[in-house]
């Protein structure tokens, strides 16, 4: 089907405000790359707008709305990335739009081959399930590595707890939050609530003593032992990030598995330093393809693998396992 | 079997989530601090819930008993825990 409104890709567009470096005649794609979708009515595009952990102080949302009213449609849309787009915005009124969403610091995001707006869940700030604090990993990795070339798009996201609203499996790189419970014998009174609240049957209870039997291979390391003991005899022994490596989505969906287990939060830039860096050197070659679907290439997997053991040691786990393809279509 | 100090109880058997924590919370607010409820709930999603949502509250469950038609009897002291979250 043509659409009549459809416009050539190739078409550049006169813009006065900085984009990707570049003002004056600049074409869809690096427009693209500014955060700018070229939308199918002519002159028309959507902005999408840089809200890292799909947090929005009230103060940005009141100027968004402002400049929404002025210059886009009357609605906002929000992507998947928990990322707030204006559509329906004449490109002719970008450098207004960009001069007056930073009055309040409120940024463009950004699209094309580099690390993405990094997206999270509440965390543990007042997330009752909540293990570790995406919100602050947000906001760091949004400040140090956004825009940061790749060599295709490289998404980051982090979720709170093993429920993992985030979707680590599904990111270039996802870090999920966990707790490794241990269990004090000398002040447990063997009441068996525990067990009742494990929902995954990591642990039991002694038919006789009612104290608790532990599986850990069973446990998902949610903590809900520790939120359920009277006692506080199951506590926490040590709490950190799993790290998932190679996931996406779209027409070909790669499910991430996990690399690392109770990863710090000061060791989470260098997971990303090194897996980027790795991506770097590695994945030129292969042209614009995402990190999982090289991984999925036994050498390259042990090459990334090599080269993770090299700074991270023995944090990486004993057996990680390559991204796998999720078929969907089939 | 050592005496027990009880103040008040509830039966639940039979109430769902979350009306039998709402219940609890609501006869613990008529206890004062150290007073103890006897509160008997159902296995399953209520032993999975109310336990955890009391200590949340800053109660202390002291005893858990295991009765003969599966439900569970639990002490409770009234601002007994290490305080609410």
């Amino acid at each position: 089907m043509r659409d009549s409104f459809m416009e050539d890709k190739t078409d550049k567009v006169k813009v006065d405000a900085k984009i990707e470096g570049r003002t004056g005649e600049i074409d869809f794609n690096t427009l693209k790359s500014g955060g700018l979708i070229k939308q199918r009515q002519k002159d028309m595009f959507t902005v999408r707008l840089r809200c890292p952990g799909g947090r929005v102080p009230l103060s940005n949302l009141e100027k968004i709305v402002t400049v929404a009213r002025k210059y886009a449609g009357d609605y906002v849309h929000l992507s998947f990335r928990q990322s707030i787009e204006l559509p329906y915005v004449d490109y002719r009124n970008f450098k207004a739009i960009y001069n007056e969403l930073a009055e309040n610091n409120q940024k463009v995001a950004s699209c094309g081959p580099r690390v993405r707006v990094p997206t999270a869940c509440s965390g543990c700030e007042y997330n009752p399930n909540g293990l570790a604090d995406t919100q602050k990993m947000v906001r760091l990795v949004d400040e140090k590595y956004f825009g940061r070339d790749m060599p295709h798009k490289f998404k980051i996201s982090f979720s709170g707890c093993p429920i993992d609203c985030a979707r680590t499996s599904e990111n270039d790189l996802g870090f999920q939050g966990a707790v490794n419970p241990e269990w004090d014998e000398e002040t447990c009174i063997g009441c068996r609530i525990c067990s009742k609240a494990c929902r995954e049957g990591a642990i039991e209870s002694d038919a006789q003593t009612g104290k608790p039997i532990y599986y850990p291979e069973k446990c998902l390391y949610c903590a809900d032992c520790i939120r359920a003991c009277p006692t506080d005899s199951w506590r926490e022994n040590i709490k950190g990030w799993v790290v998932r490596v190679g996931g996406r989505h779209g027409r070909h969906p790669i499910t991430g598995h996990k690399i690392a287990e109770f990863v710090s939060d000061e060791d989470v830039p260098i997971f990303i330093d090194t897996i980027t860096k790795w991506y770097e050197e590695n994945g030129k070659k292969y042209g614009r393809t995402r990190l999982g679907v090289i991984l999925q290439i036994p050498e390259e997997w042990n090459s990334f693998i090599e080269t993770l053991r090299k700074t991270l040691k023995d944090k990486i786990i004993e057996f990680p396992k390559p991204p796998s393809k999720n078929e969907i279509h089939s | 079997m050592t005496e027990e100090k009880i103040d008040g109880s509830l039966n639940l058997r039979g109430v769902a989530c979350p009306i039998n924590f709402v219940k609890t919370k609501l006869k613990l607010e008529t206890l004062s601090e150290g007073q103890v409820l006897e509160l008997i709930i159902d296995d399953g999603e209520p032993m999975q819930n109310v336990p955890r949502s009391i200590k949340e509250e800053g109660h202390r469950i002291t005893k858990v008993e295991k009765l003969s038609d599966n439900s569970f009897r639990l002490l409770i002291m009234k601002g007994g825990g290490k305080g609410a979250g």
